[in-house]
């Protein structure tokens, strides 16, 4: 039955998510980004809101919840509403505990899993991304080699957050040609962490540039054991996760820009009152609407365990574009103030140029 | 529950109406283009006698989807079969009970039938508040006298069999308050064709010039109150019925765009892939072509309002508002199969341009979906008021 509305379950969590966004992640959003820092209070905050442990089996400590992409979209939606840098903060461990959790074996779930049903925020990455302009998911540089008992890990990647803090690191790789994620531990020999990288937007969050120099990971870590992971899956995973996120940014700069509009008058009246400005205004509306509708279908069809690659790359290129349009939008509406750090918009557009760039560093 | 699943029936009718569409749409498709004003008799009858299989304006979003398949097939031709369309549409979202007993059950029986509607004038197009036909009570009789243009079915409904739903004015001090819409049986005198439009696309549909000359019709026949209400500027009642008639058919517009958009989407894919070019999803643009790019592009935007123009059509199904979510669907759709259309001609070159085949053809058809039920601009100037919570006077 087509239907087009949250289940109440799923309505009340966007309404705490919500809330948590709007009194605590744009209370300090400004501070974090300017101060390069984001407090640990909000991330255990967040922590204790389950989003992660809910889809944990009960046995291993979780809430034995369903992990849904659907409802994941609209949980990063919400968090990216609040501040971008903050949600894939708080989102990170999911980069190793929803891969694990799908396609990990029973050892390395009952190894890894618990630890992200504690009290306490439990620091986890992925590495994707690696540091060339013409990156490619699909044509990893980073190689894993069996030897042995182990693989052994050679390559450069960047932009993974949280890093330095990080117990638990999921790094992908090329085995023979077929892409594969390793589960490594804090510390692995071979593994070098870079200084922190200073990047154009979502400057509160830490990321870090790693190099594998003969890094060696034991066997039994690759993911999904000897069967391996749905890399594609993974990727498609990820892809909705950013859209969703996509939608939240854009829609927080949206809803400033409008009520601005409404409220900054010329030429004795606001200038929403004019086309050309409320036109704008219009087509941001529709086209996070847009964006948010195909994200759910993409969404929706990875639920089902079905392919998803041509819904969700699609979507993730139409938000790409759509967040760039509604966040220079902002900037653009807002004048000579959009420009000033005084106002939101300026941040908002930085973090939305950065989706193009952004691959493989938020899942649902 | 977010779901995005037909039930097994409504598949079931989807694939029947592709079926229909390239069966029955597309082998006349050219011709009817290349003959404007000649009727397609043996099509019309065929699909009167299929009128049973799931009536074009049902309220679903099934439905909705069967029409895009309809048009999939030929857009023009889909504005020919006969049915309630708008007219009926009008009766059926404010009449009466009475009145949809008295005007739509013809629609079930009997030969052909068409609904227009008579809305547009030619001083006035979405300024609909601006309509100069008259409507003087006289007795127990209207009175009716204008002229109204680009009155789709407006041949057949007024010539052969069916109703015409006429906007005209009670009482011109009024303004909006006193716009009214009124049934005309076919076969009223003082009802008449005058001209037939020759146009861009949609060829086969006919797009009439009808007047309405001292037009006599029962005071039973006007939809809605005939009271005139001129309380507040912005709450007028009878505009408000034919704003609340867009509700209805914008999204129905945004899915005959979306037939037409994806019947050029599908000419161009099939075409890259009999000459062995795949669409690689999933790679990074830095790796695509142009012509994936492209593709990929025109795929979206399809995808990106065939979603509002479900969410429209379900929110009208759970009989919900959908005021501001029919414009968005409506102004994307115009916008969007007017681009994939005109794009799908540059990527065909010289298979895109002739008229041996119909990516040309679905290009000018497209276009009016950018235009008719409100233009591409009208509707983003709605949902520009009702995202910003301002009334006309505040925005104009």
């Amino acid at each position: 039955m087509i239907s087009f509305t949250p289940s109440e379950e799923q309505q009340m969590i966007v309404n705490t998510i919500k809330q948590f966004a709007t009194d605590e992640m744009r209370e300090v959003y400004r501070e974090c980004e300017e101060s390069g820092e984001i407090p640990d209070d909000i991330v255990n905050t967040a922590w204790e809101l389950g989003l992660i442990a809910t889809g944990i089996p009960e046995e291993l400590g979780g809430l034995g919840g369903e992990q849904s992409a659907v409802t994941g979209s609209l949980i990063a939606e919400e968090l990216a509403w609040g501040d971008l840098a903050i949600a894939m903060k708080i989102l990170c461990p999911a980069l190793v505990a929803f891969p694990i959790m799908e396609t990990g074996t029973e050892e390395q779930k009952k190894k890894y899993l618990p630890a992200f049903c504690d009290d306490k925020y439990k620091a986890a990455t992925a590495a994707l991304i690696e540091p060339r302009f013409n990156f490619d998911p699909l044509a990893l540089s980073t190689t894993a080699k069996l030897d042995g008992s182990d693989y052994v890990l050679n390559g450069e990647k960047c932009y993974v957050p949280m890093a330095a803090e990080a117990d638990l690191l999921l790094v992908y790789a090329a085995e023979n040609g077929s892409n594969q994620g390793f589960i490594i531990e804090k510390g692995a020999p071979g593994l070098e962490i870079g200084e922190r990288e200073k990047n154009m937007g979502i400057k509160a969050l830490p990321t870090y540039e790693l190099t594998f120099k003969d890094c060696r990971v034991p066997k039994e870590n690759r993911l999904g054991g000897e069967t391996g992971c749905d890399y594609n899956r993974i990727l498609n995973r990820s892809r909705v996760a950013l859209s969703a996120m996509a939608i939240g940014v854009a829609r927080a700069s949206f809803e400033y820009a409008r009520d601005y509009a409404k409220d900054r008058n010329a030429f004795g009246e606001p200038i929403a009152s004019r086309q050309a400005v409320s036109f704008m205004i219009a087509e941001n509306a529709i086209e996070v609407d847009a964006t948010r509708l195909m994200t759910w279908e993409a969404a929706w069809k990875l639920d089902r365990k079905e392919d998803a690659t041509k819904e969700a790359s699609l979507v993730k290129m139409y938000a790409d574009d759509m967040v760039l349009m509604v966040t220079d939008r902002g900037v653009q509406i807002l004048g000579g103030h959009g420009y000033i750090r005084e106002h939101p918009v300026e941040l908002w557009l930085r973090n939305g140029r950065g989706f193009t760039t952004f691959n493989g560093m938020a899942i649902v | 529950m977010i779901d995005f699943e037909l039930s097994p029936e409504e598949e079931a009718t989807l694939n029947k109406a592709h079926e229909d569409a390239e069966k029955l749409y597309r082998p006349i498709a050219r011709y009817y283009d290349e003959h404007e004003h000649e009727s397609p008799d043996e099509f019309i009858d065929s699909m009167w006698a299929k009128r049973g299989e799931g009536g074009l304006f049902g309220l679903g979003v099934a439905a909705a989807l069967r029409i895009e398949e309809t048009c999939w097939g030929d857009a023009g031709l889909m504005l020919v079969a006969p049915g309630m369309g708008l007219g009926g549409a009008a009766v059926m979202a404010t009449g009466t009970p009475d009145q949809h007993n008295r005007f739509l059950t013809r629609f079930n029986e009997g030969n052909p039938k068409w609904g227009a509607m008579a809305m547009t004038e030619s001083g006035c197009g979405s300024d609909t508040a601006a309509i100069q036909a008259t409507a003087v009570q006289d007795g127990d009789e209207w009175v009716l006298n204008g002229e109204k243009i680009f009155v789709t079915w407006g041949q057949r409904a007024v010539e052969r069999e069916g109703i015409v739903v006429v906007w005209a004015s009670v009482d011109k001090s009024a303004g909006r308050a006193g716009m009214k819409s009124f049934v005309v049986e076919c076969g009223t005198p003082g009802m008449k064709m005058e001209k037939l439009e020759d146009k861009l696309g949609i060829k086969a549909s006919d797009t009439a010039t009808v007047v309405f000359e001292d037009c006599r019709i029962p005071y039973e026949n006007i939809l809605g109150s005939p009271e005139v209400r001129k309380i507040d500027k912005t709450q007028t009642a009878g505009f408000k019925k034919a704003m609340a008639t867009f509700d209805a058919t914008r999204p129905i517009v945004a899915a005959m765009a979306l037939g037409v958009g994806r019947a050029a989407l599908d000419f161009v894919k099939d075409t890259f892939e009999k000459e062995g070019i795949e669409i690689r999803y999933g790679l990074p643009r830095n790796k695509l072509t142009s012509l994936e790019c492209d593709v990929m592009e025109m795929e979206a935007n399809y995808k990106a309002a065939k979603m509002l123009m479900m969410r429209a059509v379900w929110m009208m199904s759970q009989l919900l508002p959908n005021s501001i979510e029919s414009s968005m669907a409506k102004a994307k759709a115009g916008l969007a199969v007017t681009k994939i259309t005109q794009k799908a001609v540059e990527l065909m070159g010289p298979l895109g341009y002739s008229r041996k085949y119909l990516v040309e053809k679905w290009m000018r058809d497209a276009k009016i979906n950018d235009i008719f039920e409100g233009t591409g601009q009208i509707n983003m100037l709605v949902v520009a008021r009702r995202v910003l919570d301002y009334h006309r006077e505040q925005l104009k």
